[in-house]
């Protein structure tokens, strides 16, 4: 198979453990990211696959070929460090061509290319300006065509952006996704952000704490079907119910019976289960009503910040979030009897 | 207040107190030793107090050329040295654990409490013949008869670089621990060798350390005395001890002034040149 593949890698520092049981593809020329929270080992194997660090166990192969052994100067990869890393005595111009004088190419050919990566990152005329001379986003720039001078065979990124203020953050995302669809490089991108990973990326593998891979699949994959609880809850806000599977379709939560659209393969009845319903899949009602999968509940706060309106739910003793848009706004204020309408296409059932 | 002039003796006092230090610990002597240059020298006697330029016109000699000359290289040879050899060391002492960082530091700094006596009789024993370690080669079969290297120009350059060696260290530390980890691993992704990488980006970017350090090293082993004359033959004898030999041995303290004043001089302008040259590239030693 064609491009990346990270086969039973694990990663030990001392006493700790930094990944465990990774097991990855990454196909050619899609843009992935790495998002997990902080400590969870997203950057420990973005450094593996640079060859900065050596696995403890497991192989790493580009193109079926094992590069496990293979030094970091040798695997024309490019990388982005989150400090940036560029090289403070040198220019704008000697930082992109570093990686180009290092492999011998005439002093005519590190001019030409530099001058068509600054045209790149959209700074013509910079390539004798130094590195303090440079605003955070120009070094920005800087440090993603020095990572790409070489037309490297994968493109790394350490959470490059995230020392930048919101506004030219959100800017250097759209620009850098639209530089990777341009170059159809294959891309990785370590991040903790999830809007950034679910804005940029083709693929999200999500890490947890456990210092392993919880899922891989593409940004809506993963916010509508998240694989277990800790998906379910790291990927933006989730209602996350506990019950007892009771069979066919159906689920006990507190006394309630809901009934699902999917069950997971080889789940016994009577097994404990977690349901997650996303805020904005909750219709809410105003007044008692009964009915199928419906939660009675009091409206304890309401949270309305113009683009869209949280109603907190207290359905006997389960917290219910909805969110709904102005247009769909549910006639209801603090202290008033509401009911939580949860579809059977909404519930994703979780196992773990 | 911000912007305010400080005002009154006061605001003044944090100012004073190095300035007061300066004068009475550097100024004063200074200007002692300035006047003293000009004096006449009274045979048999002490100096008489008088302003004539003749110990300047009699410093120009062959024996004063050659000893300043010779001061000044051996100086400079051992911050080469020095530098070279401790830049390296440094770099992989910051590379370490913390822990062990520690040790290092502590072993270099208890080699400061050794007094240049110690070192110079130290090396001169371990270069004899009798008892140094071409003794050792001869066992290992390296060599046919022990030897004396001792006193020697090696021997002298071992001795110096031997106790300027912990300052380079110290004063090559703080730099190199603040180098940023990444810097060199962005060579390497960018496809530098280990080797590629530590002269283009870890000494590259570490320029102005190296040019303060080559400064102070040469400024700090200028003034040896001791150790020139243990290990050292007398066409090794430094400046030092030719003005410590007039000024006490023949009681002509001011042409020993003279020597003093000429000698700073020529190895301030030295020092000013190196500065200049270091600055050579960029504003990026700012």
């Amino acid at each position: 198979m064609a491009g990346l593949d990270l086969h039973d890698i694990h990663k030990h520092f001392g006493s700790v453990i930094a990944a465990q049981n990774v097991n990855l593809h990454i196909p050619h020329g899609r843009f992935v990211c790495f998002l997990g929270p902080s400590g969870c080992g997203k950057t420990t194997l973005l450094r593996l696959i640079a060859g900065l660090e050596r696995p403890t166990r497991g192989r790493i192969f580009l193109e079926d070929k094992d590069i496990t052994d293979q030094p970091a100067h040798q695997r024309n990869f490019g990388m982005v460090f989150q400090s940036l890393a560029l090289f403070p005595h040198l220019t704008v111009g000697e930082n992109i061509a570093y990686s180009l004088k290092v492999r011998k190419k005439t002093a005519a050919d590190c001019r030409f290319r530099v001058n068509e990566l600054l045209d790149l990152v959209r700074m013509p005329g910079y390539a004798e300006r130094q590195i303090s001379q440079l605003s955070g986003g120009q070094r920005q720039r800087v440090a993603i065509a020095r990572a790409l001078a070489i037309e490297p065979r994968l493109f790394l990124l350490d959470e490059p952006l995230s020392a930048l203020d919101a506004k030219l953050r959100e800017d250097m995302q759209l620009e850098l996704r639209m530089l990777q669809q341009r170059l159809g490089v294959t891309t990785i991108l370590v991040t903790h952000d999830q809007r950034e990973a679910m804005t940029m990326s083709d693929l999200i593998v999500v890490m947890g704490t456990d210092n392993q891979v919880h899922q891989m699949g593409t940004p809506l994959e993963i916010y509508r079907h998240p694989a277990d609880t800790f998906v379910a809850d790291f990927i933006g806000t989730s209602n996350l119910l506990r019950g007892v599977y009771r069979g066919g379709r159906q689920v006990a939560v507190s006394g309630k019976t809901l009934n699902v659209d999917v069950i997971p393969a080889g789940i016994v009845s009577g097994s404990e289960v977690t349901i997650s319903v996303r805020p904005e899949d909750i219709l809410v009602q105003a007044g008692a009503q009964a009915g199928e999968n419906t939660l009675q509940g009091t409206v304890t706060f309401v949270r309305d910040v113009g683009s869209s309106i949280e109603i907190y739910l207290d359905c006997s003793g389960i917290q219910i979030i909805s969110q709904s848009t102005p247009q769909g706004r549910p006639a209801v204020r603090q202290g008033d009897a509401a009911a939580a309408v949860l579809s059977p296409a909404a519930c994703v059932v979780l196992t773990t | 207040m911000i912007g305010d002039k400080p005002k009154g003796l006061r605001a003044h006092l944090p100012i004073l107190y190095p300035a007061v230090m300066l004068l009475v610990f550097f100024v004063i002597p200074f200007g002692i030793m300035l006047m003293v240059s000009f004096f006449q020298r009274e045979p048999g006697g002490f100096y008489t107090t008088d302003f004539s330029i003749d110990n300047y016109a009699n410093l120009f000699t062959e024996l004063f050329g050659r000893v300043l000359a010779f001061s000044i290289f051996i100086s400079a040879f051992c911050a080469l040295i020095c530098v070279a050899v401790g830049f390296p060391f440094t770099y992989f002492i910051t590379r370490m654990p913390r822990k062990a960082q520690v040790v290092w530091l502590v072993i270099l700094v208890s080699v400061l409490s050794l007094s240049a006596v110690i070192v110079a009789f130290a090396w001169s024993i371990m270069l004899s013949q009798t008892a140094g370690v071409s003794n050792f080669f001869v066992w290992l079969g390296l060599m046919d008869k022990p030897v004396s290297w001792s006193p020697g120009f090696w021997a002298l350059t071992c001795g110096m670089c031997y106790i300027a060696f912990p300052y380079t260290v110290l004063v090559l530390y703080p730099p190199l621990s603040r180098l940023d980890p990444h810097l060199p691993e962005a060579a390497q992704t960018l496809g530098a060798s280990p080797v590629t990488t530590f002269f283009t980006v870890v000494v590259g970017s570490l320029r102005s350390a190296i040019v303060a350090t080559l400064i102070m090293v040469f400024a700090f082993t200028l003034g040896t005395y001791l150790i020139p004359q243990i290990l050292g033959r007398p066409q090794h004898w430094t400046l030092s001890v030719l003005i410590t030999d007039e000024a006490i041995y023949r009681s002509n303290l001011p042409f020993a002034a003279a020597m003093s004043v000429f000698f700073m001089v020529v190895s301030l302008a030295l020092v000013g040149l190196t500065m200049l040259a270091g600055k050579g590239r960029g504003p990026a030693q700012r």
